[in-house]
């Protein structure tokens, strides 16, 4: 596969309903791609199914090893911020200092705010030496120094060779491709 | 990363509810005293009998947060995503909840057996019966946690869920046939695992 995410052909059901139906597209290194969509159109599904937390209908998802942010924080509480981000390995220090929560690298994460939560999980895919990020909802929680910074962060890993899928109804800093998912349930 | 992940929970064991289940352990070797009276002879009989109840009863308290926390959190996801199999995952939390359950409980039988009157000789049988039989008790536990997370009212299904399959631990480990409990104390060791990590593959939504 040359591509770092492939998907053949996918369909995928939630709960009866159809979310996506014969979706194909490739992400080669350098590549971004935003999915947007109103509430409930299966954003985050479909992020889960590119990082195969769950499994298509039909079709076939291909993966380069990755990286996720959803809205789990999966940081234990009782540890600093340092140990915390530290069990899941990579450039810790430099990705605390990307996303400046550094200085809050000797707090335990229980003290943490929601924004400075969600820079801890960016964090955490910005320390990993996955070649393919995904995040749910990046922006969320996230104040205008955070957006620029998770901007710069995103720029800098596609210059590098990656990729990015980035589930969100807002506007991302830069220039996205965007994959619109159906009119969900409210429609 | 298993060896991580064991550290973890091991952490998180014991600076946290890993002596729950020991007190209550000798809460319930406090009680039976009380209710049957204070007949050495009768006592000592029991014993062994009690032991194994009120160790079983004690297996059940920590199982709502063996699993579903770290499924809560995302934990589950993230382990995933780092390459480990759901089938490690709960291998390694089979492992940590033992070290964190049996050590302390072949512990807390010495006292117990003081308060119920047995000699050393029955007290050294219900050790090595304790000993080979828990970790089986441990991975029935972890099986049981995977499989009723997320469920509402999971801690009391779990009960009704993990009681009845121990009955061939008890049977066994009370009759002290060694290599009876060895035997299904590895059957469950081995099978619980891939219980568990069906189910934790299951519970993704």
């Amino acid at each position: 596969m040359k591509g770092l995410l492939k998907f053949s052909n996918v369909t995928l059901k939630r709960g009866g309903n159809v979310l996506v139906e014969d979706l194909d597209f490739e992400l080669g290194p350098g590549e971004r791609l935003q999915v947007t969509g109103p509430n409930g159109s299966g954003k985050s599904s479909l992020i889960r199914l590119a990082a195969g937390l769950l499994r298509a209908e039909r079709g076939q998802v291909e993966r380069s090893s990755l990286a996720l942010a959803d809205d789990h924080v999966a940081l234990d509480r009782e540890l600093l911020l340092r140990h915390a981000l530290g069990f899941w390995g990579g450039a810790v220090e430099q990705a605390m200092v990307a996303l400046r929560i550094d200085h809050l690298a000797e707090a335990p994460v229980r003290l943490l705010s929601s924004g400075q939560l969600k820079r801890a999980m960016l964090a955490r895919v910005a320390a990993s030496r996955a070649p393919l990020w995904l995040l749910d909802e990046p922006l969320n929680a996230l104040d205008p120094d955070g957006r620029k910074r998770l901007g710069a962060l995103v720029e800098r890993h596609l210059e590098a060779g990656g990729a990015v899928v980035a589930a969100s109804h807002q506007q991302l800093g830069g220039d996205w491709p965007k994959l619109k998912l159906g009119q969900g349930d409210t429609a | 990363m298993i060896g991580a992940v064991i550290a973890r929970d091991l952490r998180r064991g014991f600076t946290g509810t890993a002596w729950l289940p020991i007190a209550f352990f000798l809460l319930v070797a406090t009680l039976v005293p009380f209710a049957i009276g204070p007949d050495a002879r009768l006592l000592s009989q029991i014993g062994p009998g009690v032991l194994w109840i009120a160790a079983l009863t004690a297996a059940l308290l920590p199982i709502e947060r063996l699993v579903e926390p770290d499924r809560a959190d995302g934990v589950l996801d993230q382990l995933m995503l780092h390459g480990l199999a759901e089938e490690s995952v709960a291998f390694a939390k089979i492992a940590a909840h033992w070290l964190t359950f049996a050590p302390l409980l072949l512990v807390a039988a010495i006292p117990a057996s003081a308060l119920l009157a047995m000699n050393g000789a029955s007290l050294a049988e219900v050790e090595l019966a304790l000993a080979v039989g828990t970790p089986g008790l441990a991975a029935l536990a972890v099986a049981v946690a995977a499989v009723t997370a997320g469920l509402p009212r999971a801690g009391s299904l779990a009960g009704l869920l993990l009681l009845p399959l121990a009955v061939p631990l008890l049977i066994f480990g009370a009759a002290n046939a060694i290599l009876l409990e060895a035997a299904v104390s590895l059957l469950l060791s081995a099978g619980a695992p891939f219980v568990a990590g069906a189910a934790i593959r299951a519970s993704r939504t």
